[in-house]
């Protein structure tokens, strides 16, 4: 975007999702989980309210028997642009990166405060509290490309930062941009409706500039000024 | 001497002995009685103390360290929060041990620059409650962190990685404050020791006496050094009030300056301070009644005129409390935003409900239907007794505000609860046994009564006649300088 704020040169990127679509199979959930090497704390844990998920689902019923209704609202962190999470972390675990625009966690200086995520207006952090084993065969599915968390430190959706590096070299070993579409997080790869759609805002023909021009774009408790660069696509009650 | 006022007649006579068995700076005693009556309650190391000090510790050891380093190696899950409840019984201990040490200086400072004559006997029992309280709250910061072994990464320190910490979390600030306030209240307790310190030299032996020549600092009691030592109390009094009103303050920013509603209030830091006098002043009276209870010749030292003024400024403070809570209440109410009336919803008929109403109950009603009664202020049991009720009130709020207010959030799909586990009790149970250890210590250590200022006091009260009444007269001995 023009705007003379010096970070023209930069890639913004931006997530559409189109809640019209998103049907609320949990495809995504599953895969952020794979790609990420998300840990599994296993059924109890998880009811208990301490499943290490990225990204859930956020359900909400409404009406009843015939008239039941459920809404789907896939949520991950919301890589603000203006993040309450960074300044009061004590010693800069959690931090804006210059070159992506997103939060960064960075997982060997995190200590634990977890004020990060009390401050989160999204409750989009995770909290490793123990350290977890992966039952067989999940240990053989390691991401190599994903550093392995360990016990006492925080950890939230990285937008598959790994993914957007990954990308950007092969762009310039090639001698490049990167193209519309070429990075996909992992959600969005496995999004059978293809609800989600990843992209650059600062390319004027991106697909998610073209699906933002939506009139249902909306996002995530915007009034707080914290400027989320994820964006919704309002949409209609689902059947169940 | 002053006390060497004769009575003109029996009642005159009879009412001078009921003023003397009143007040304490009336009730002349020689210097040399007194250090002796201190002496022997220091050097009081009975079988009953030993075996106190001995469970105390062990306690200590198990409940305490035992349980924080079994939780350092399997992780903090041991404890019971789960998301979006990230805070539970250790961010509430903490607040709640910073409380308590803020009213010992409080009770030692204002008191002390205000001339409240009462003061004197027990500014440094107040004070040892400061400088213990501080202890146990300076664990927390460490004790809940998800990996305490890199807990110096939050001090700046020069590494070769040239990382520094981030000034602008409350954290960080919490650092600073906490220790600028645990070095300037020790010294503050340490100023008026130094007199006492010399008296205990002078009346031990072995290795006593070598420590207390050494604390003593060669401390000889001439003009000067009284001068000196005279100023430098006097500047650490008034230094240190903006200092104890600062470390509550920013205690309170670490939920004001959240983004979390029913914490982002800009009324918590004044609140908090409330909240802190509260608790400390109600704590001030427990440690009296604990002390005067097991150590020997406190009775003549701290008397029902000392629980009767506690009771008073006790009764004020819990109603500056209530004018506080209700304005912090009542507006967020009336601001009608829909996810703060869930969380205040959820504080009065919620699952936190029992504990609300605990903190209300405990806060103001106990006490604003006894403290107004004389004799009941005048009851030492019964203080220490009130000063118990009003710390479980002040343990509530902070576990309400803590607690409760991360149990609703803006998305109903975060909306949780939280119960402690044992490990948390556990840790927290030890840090009060591990204060009751460093205060038993203490009292066989330390004289808990500075004589000093107790003489003081009684060399400034005289009886004038006037007319053909007998008056107790006191004099500002202090400012004469």
């Amino acid at each position: 975007m023009a705007g003379g704020n010096g970070h023209e040169e930069h890639t913004k990127w931006v997530m559409v999702i189109d809640l019209d679509r998103c049907n609320g199979c949990g495809a995504c959930v599953t895969a952020c989980a794979m790609e990420n090497n998300v840990a599994f704390t296993g059924e109890e844990e998880n009811a208990y309210g301490r499943g290490m998920h990225w990204l859930r689902l956020q359900r909400y019923w409404e009406g009843e028997g015939d008239e039941l209704r459920v809404r789907f609202i896939p949520t991950m962190c919301q890589q603000c642009s203006n993040a309450p999470c960074e300044p009061v972390c004590p010693v800069y675990a959690t931090l804006h990166s210059e070159a992506e625009e997103i939060n960064l966690q960075v997982y060997n200086r995190c200590i634990g405060t977890r004020y990060c995520a009390n401050n989160c207006p999204y409750i989009a952090r995770t909290f490793n509290w123990f350290d977890y084993e992966w039952p067989e065969p999940l240990n053989f599915h390691l991401n190599p490309d994903v550093t392995v968390r360990r016990r006492g430190i925080m950890e939230k959706c990285t937008f598959c930062i790994q993914r957007i590096r990954r990308a950007e070299e092969n762009a310039k070993a090639e001698g490049r941009e990167v193209y519309d579409g070429e990075v996909q997080p992992a959600c969005a790869q496995a999004c059978p409706t293809e609800a989600i759609v990843f992209g650059n805002w600062r390319d004027p023909n991106s697909r998610v500039r073209q699906l933002a021009a939506s009139q249902r774009a909306f996002k995530l408790e915007e009034a707080l000024g914290t400027e989320p660069k994820v964006i919704y696509l309002a949409g209609g009650r689902h059947e169940f | 001497m002053s006390s060497e006022f004769h009575p003109r007649n029996e009642e005159e006579a009879r009412r001078i002995e009921e003023l003397k068995r009143e007040h304490l700076l009336l009730d002349h005693k020689s210097r040399a009685e007194m250090n002796d009556m201190v002496m022997e309650a220091v050097l009081d190391t009975s079988r009953d103390w030993k075996i106190a000090v001995t469970v105390l510790a062990v306690v200590t050891a198990v409940s305490l360290f035992g349980a924080w380093g079994y939780m350092m190696l399997k992780g903090l899950g041991l404890a019971g929060i789960r998301r979006p409840i990230f805070w539970g019984l250790f961010i509430v201990s903490f607040v709640f041990w910073i409380g308590i040490s803020h009213a010992g200086t409080f009770v030692s400072a204002i008191l002390r620059v205000f001339k409240a004559e009462f003061r004197r006997p027990f500014t440094r029992a107040a004070e040892l409650m400061t400088t213990f309280g501080l202890a146990a709250a300076g664990l927390y910061p460490l004790v809940h962190l998800g990996r305490t072994w890199r807990f110096y990464w939050m001090m700046p320190y020069p590494n070769q990685r040239w990382l520094w910490p981030n000034w602008r979390s409350p954290l960080l600030w919490d650092f600073f404050a906490i220790n600028t306030y645990l070095i300037g209240s020790t010294l503050y307790l340490y100023l008026p020791l130094i007199p006492d310190m010399a008296m205990a030299r002078d009346r031990s032996t072995g290795w006593r006496k070598k420590v207390y020549t050494i604390l003593a600092l060669g401390w000889r009691g001439t003009e000067q050094e009284w001068k000196n030592l005279q100023k430098a109390i006097q500047i650490f009094a008034w230094a240190i009030i903006p200092v104890m009103f600062s470390v509550h303050t920013i205690v309170s920013w670490d939920f004001a300056v959240a983004m979390k509603l029913g914490w982002h209030s800009t009324i918590f830091g004044p609140y908090f301070i409330i909240g802190a006098l509260l608790s400390g002043i109600a704590a001030v009276n427990v440690v009296l009644f604990t002390v005067r209870a097991t150590t020997k010749n406190m009775r003549y030292f701290i008397r029902p005129e000392h629980f009767d003024a506690l009771g008073k400024l006790l009764l004020i403070i819990s109603l500056s409390w209530a004018y506080f809570f209700f304005n912090e209440f009542i507006l967020e109410w009336y601001g009608g935003e829909h996810t703060v009336k869930e969380i205040l919803k959820f504080y009065m008929f919620g699952d936190i409900a029992p504990v609300w109403w605990t903190m209300v109950s405990c806060n103001v009603f106990i006490p604003g239907l006894f403290l107004w009664n004389r004799k009941f202020r005048r009851t030492p049991w019964l203080m220490f007794l009130m000063g118990i009720i009003v710390n479980i009130g002040m343990f509530a709020e902070r576990y309400v505000i803590v607690t409760g207010a991360l149990s609703r959030n803006r998305f109903p799909f975060d909306w949780g609860w939280y119960e402690p586990r044992l490990v948390e009790i556990s840790i927290v149970f030890g840090t009060f046994t591990l204060f009751l250890l460093l205060y038993t210590l203490a009292a066989r250590f330390l004289p808990l009564i500075p004589v000093w200022e107790v003489e003081e006091g009684q060399h400034s009260h005289t009886w004038r006649r006037v007319g053909k009444a007998v008056l107790p007269a006191v004099s500002d001995l202090e400012s004469l300088d």
